[in-house]
């Protein structure tokens, strides 16, 4: 539950974003986020909203961190917590990975 | 990422680094040669800390002079059993409550919200506070949303709480925890012994690391905002041993790129238009004035507490598990106690069976230790 997982908006609708989460999109509320943010920022999503816009410089970093913790082995909880956030969404729809 | 890195080298080059980890190391130890005493103990306060702690192997990597203990650092761990019975009680009684997958099986008196479910209790697992929201939008029954979670979580059920046009069949069962009051009964728990903090870098995201300031000078001790991964901690707590060394009581923030001095202030507005702090029982561990968050006064209609007469009586005639007695969850996160101390760890209590909250949730100091092994040398 406790896990911030950083994601890339791709389209904004109000207090609705649509972000891509290591390819999976799902949607993330904006109602509580301090900075506008608009299609390529990348944003700390928790629990389904997201709480900080990523500077631009620190991207890269965070993101090959959950990239790794994604990739490891089963069994390892903490990748389990980030597979859990991204994978638990409902009417999530499952895309090809859209990484740069 | 650059595609061209092999997963093992990626894996070196940012979790162990093993030349920046050493250096970090090393320069921890001369600070502690610098204190010159043997034994320099320090807290976090943050689940997600102690799994890179553990899963890195980090404790065995520092100088033993350091001691790194967790403390309540879960909010599923800290969550109290008559908080889990008011949850059971309603589904028991036909309401449908949805709850972060994380709560179900937390020891309850008489039960766990997967066992309440078992015998025919309505419980629906939700990834969001607003997810709870859509169960409510697509069903005229009550659905009664048990809220669990430190304040960054909080402030996902207060906007969720703000949105217009809320379904008349929506409810919550706060039992939203705020972590800095807790700091402070830890710094004067007798035998703890805490030189300095380690601050969870999440939570700080949305209060931001001036929040703080009033423990420290209170207390006369650091607080460090420290990020997850193994050099961000390595590197908070060598922050941590020079200001216990210059005897520099102050807040440091080594998590900038998530973390700033005033916090995300349209969460903290949203987060205590909707909530004030009260106390509460965390579990183990104390009464903690404004420990707990609680809708206010305005949203009493939303509040499930309010709406429904929910009574604990038939759960309360069950004396809970007897094995729970001996759970030493408690002294574990208040850090005069390590889960070897339990006769029950990896006995009786298992992470598939467990007795206490602490080997129920990914966060729990036991569930971590019983997944990687425990520390072989505290
Ligand atoms: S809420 Fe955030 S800061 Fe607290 S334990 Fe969970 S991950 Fe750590
Ligand atoms: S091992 Fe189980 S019973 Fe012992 S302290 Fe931990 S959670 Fe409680």
């Amino acid at each position: 539950m406790c896990l911030g997982v950083p994601g890339k908006v791709v389209s904004v609708d109000g207090q609705v974003a649509l972000v891509d989460f290591f390819g999976v999109r799902r949607e993330t509320r904006l109602d509580v986020i301090d900075e506008a943010v608009g299609p390529g920022d990348y944003v700390l999503n928790h629990v389904g909203f997201a709480i900080r816009k990523i500077p631009a410089g620190d991207i890269q970093e965070t993101l090959s961190l959950y990239e790794i913790l994604l990739r490891e082995a089963g069994g390892d909880m903490m990748a389990d917590d980030v597979r859990g956030e991204i994978e638990a969404s409902r009417d999530a729809a499952p895309e090809e990975a859209a990484r740069a | 990422m650059p595609e061209t890195l092999a997963r093992d080298d990626v894996y070196e080059l940012k979790f162990r680094d093993p030349v920046k980890a050493r250096a970090l190391t090393a320069a921890i130890e001369r600070v502690l040669d610098e204190i010159g005493r043997d034994r320099v103990s320090v807290m976090h306060v943050c689940g997600s800390h102690e799994q890179s702690i553990a899963k890195f192997g980090l404790r065995s990597a520092l100088p033993r002079r350091l001691s790194v203990i967790m403390g309540p650092g879960c909010p599923v761990c800290v969550t109290d059993m008559p908080e889990v019975d008011e949850a059971v009680a309603l589904a028991l009684d036909g309401k449908i409550v949805a709850t972060y997958g994380d709560m179900l099986k937390v020891p309850g008196t008489a039960m766990s919200l997967a066992e309440a479910e078992a015998q025919g209790g309505r419980v629906e697992v939700v990834y969001s506070a607003s997810q709870a929201i859509d169960l409510a939008r697509g069903t005229d029954e009550e659905v009664v949303f048990f809220a669990s979670g430190f304040e960054t979580t909080a402030v996902a059920t207060a906007a969720v709480v703000l949105q217009e046009d809320m379904p008349a069949n929506f409810s919550v069962l706060s039992a939203h925890k705020y972590i800095p009051p807790v700091m402070e009964i830890v710094a004067e728990m007798p035998g703890t012994n805490v030189e300095g903090f380690l601050a969870a870098g999440h939570a700080a995201t949305i209060t931001g690391s001036a929040i703080f300031e009033r423990f420290v000078e209170r207390h006369g001790i650091p607080v460090v905002v420290a990020g997850f991964e193994p050099l961000d901690i390595l590197a908070g707590l060598l922050k941590l041993v020079e200001l216990i060394r210059d005897g520099s009581a102050e807040v440091a923030n080594t998590f900038p790129r998530c973390v700033t001095a005033e916090g995300n202030r349209v969460a903290q507005e949203r987060l205590w238009r909707v909530f004030r702090a009260t106390g509460g029982n965390w579990r183990g561990i104390a009464h903690v004035p404004n420990g707990n968050l609680r809708l206010r006064d305005e949203f009493a209609e939303l509040d499930a507490r309010l709406r429904f007469d929910i009574d604990l009586k038939p759960l309360w005639g069950h004396a809970p598990h007897k094995l729970l007695q001996s759970c030493i969850c408690g002294d574990i996160m208040a850090g005069v106690a390590a889960p070897s101390d339990c006769d029950l760890f990896g006995n009786e209590c298992l992470p598939g069976n467990p007795v206490g909250a602490c080997m129920v949730s990914n966060e729990g100091t036991c569930k971590i230790w019983h997944q990687y092994g425990g520390h072989p040398e505290l």
